[in-house]
């Protein structure tokens, strides 16, 4: 595969990602506001919906905080790769930072001095996977600091309530993250496998139904009414994705990756021939 | 109740409104977020007058002086400061998610206005760049002086009164979550 099919394709899924919602998003917002009973929250979920509309019809980003770049990977085995894959997608987040236009976002921690194009140490941050086959799939999943800044990781007594950290951490947290929410949970694993989990179900999270302890939880989500923006209202969330792994008997890792409605991603498939985004 | 407000803003203005009122804003606004509000509470002083003035908690994506996505950033961290922009005569705070530890600096004299998190596209067709000071903290970081046009809908969320619709929904949610556990 050519390292400049790769580039193309990032600053593809980046500039999709960033200007429009994956369908089964939108869908879910408009559901909600067709329920939503509180006026005020109703103004806050027509004004998204007005916003989405604006950033796909002048092509500019749907939130002004375009995030911290996430890729997700998905690499078959057979595919020949003559160059750097972190380089190749970080020359895509620099040309997008210029293209779609992009916030510059990254900053030394200590210092706090902007790189000025998103991109250094640790960023643009690669989640790999291997498959069978020889294409690469690639899928930006860039997320805002509002809603990554309340989420949260516990290392619970077993005897603990998983489920009730969940929702201590909305109730608590939930409201400052752009709610309604995706939520994203990741229980046990150890204490840097609970927050992947946590991501990973974000980023397995789709329109396809929940299942029953995902839906039951987000029921009980949406009954705390914190509402859109944490104004009051019957609208929370809107998905619930939970991950689990083996931890040691006497561990609970739990984490809650709290996404706000703005659940952007869009992925591209790179093989010998070229690319083509979904 | 809906409210269409010029700037500056009177007290008398912030007096008049209360929570869940909506409200549209034409005039000045001046964005400010981590790196103002420090350098406001070393220095003492901003490059503007804040009489009367609008601040908002955003940190927009600017292209040629153009307001590409601008919607508000998550004001509790700029709680810690809202004493001295209030005592520098700033009538009303534009954000999301609250200020509810500050509540208190509010009462009497300012409002804080919640923007819908996110929507930094609608926010660009409301908003026109007229200049820039600061820049050399970054467009995120720089305090922009943005020219609003009817900018909103925003929802009065802390009222001058003491009223403040986060606190209220988070008390409620504290309540809920305690009833199901007993």
């Amino acid at each position: 595969m050519k390292r400049a099919d790769l580039v193309e394709a990032t600053v593809a899924v980046l500039a999709r990602a960033e200007t429009s919602l994956p369908g089964w998003v939108v869908d879910r917002i408009e559901e909600a506001a067709r329920r939503e009973s509180n006026p005020l929250a109703e103004s806050q979920l027509e004004a998204i919906l007005e916003n989405v509309a604006i950033a796909a019809q002048d092509q500019i980003p749907i939130c002004q905080d375009t995030g911290f770049p996430v890729f997700h990977l998905v690499l078959g085995r057979d595919a020949s790769l003559p160059f750097d894959l972190r380089e190749a997608v970080a020359d895509g987040v620099r040309r997008a930072t210029d293209e779609v236009p992009l916030r510059p976002n990254a900053v030394d921690p200590l210092t706090r001095i902007n790189t000025d194009d998103n991109t250094g140490p640790g960023m643009p941050d690669l989640i790999l996977d291997l498959v069978d086959g020889d294409a690469l799939r690639i899928t930006a999943f860039p997320k805002g600091a509002g809603s990554e800044n309340m989420s949260l990781l516990a290392m619970l007594n077993p005897a603990d309530d998983p489920l009730e950290f969940v929702l201590e951490t909305i109730v608590e947290r939930g409201g400052m993250a752009c709610p309604p929410l995706f939520v994203g949970v990741g229980i046990g694993g150890t204490f840097d496998l609970a927050p992947r989990l946590a991501r990973r179900a974000l980023l397995e999270m789709s329109g396809s139904s929940e299942a029953k302890l995902e839906r039951d939880l987000l029921a009980r989500i949406n009954d705390l009414g914190i509402g859109p923006m944490g104004l009051g209202g019957d609208t929370t969330a809107l998905g619930v994705k939970i991950l689990t792994a083996c931890c040691h008997t006497a561990s609970l890792p739990v984490a809650v990756n709290l996404q706000c409605w703005a659940n952007r991603s869009a992925s591209a498939t790179v093989g010998d021939n070229g690319w083509n985004i979904d | 109740m809906e409210h269409r407000l010029k700037t500056p803003l009177t007290v008398d203005d912030v007096r008049n409104l209360c929570a869940g009122d909506l409200v549209w804003i034409s005039g000045t606004i001046y964005t400010a977020r981590d790196k103002v509000h420090a350098l406001l509470r070393t220095e003492g002083r901003l490059p503007v007058d804040l009489n009367g003035a609008v601040l908002y908690h955003c940190g927009p994506l600017i292209r040629d002086d153009l307001v590409i996505s601008a919607g508000p950033t998550t004001s509790s961290r700029m709680a810690r400061y809202t004493k001295e922009v209030v005592d520098k005569g700033v009538k009303a705070i534009i954000g999301k998610g609250g200020i509810s530890e500050a509540s208190e600096h509010l009462r009497s004299q300012a409002v804080y206005l919640a923007y819908p998190g996110g929507c930094g596209a609608l926010a660009s067709r409301h908003l026109k760049v007229i200049d820039v000071h600061l820049a050399v903290l970054g467009m995120a970081e720089a305090l922009w002086v943005f020219e609003a046009e009817e900018f909103g809908p925003l929802v009065v969320a802390m009222d001058s009164l003491g009223r403040d619709l986060y606190q209220e929904a988070r008390l409620s949610a504290e309540a809920n979550l305690r009833s199901r556990r007993s």
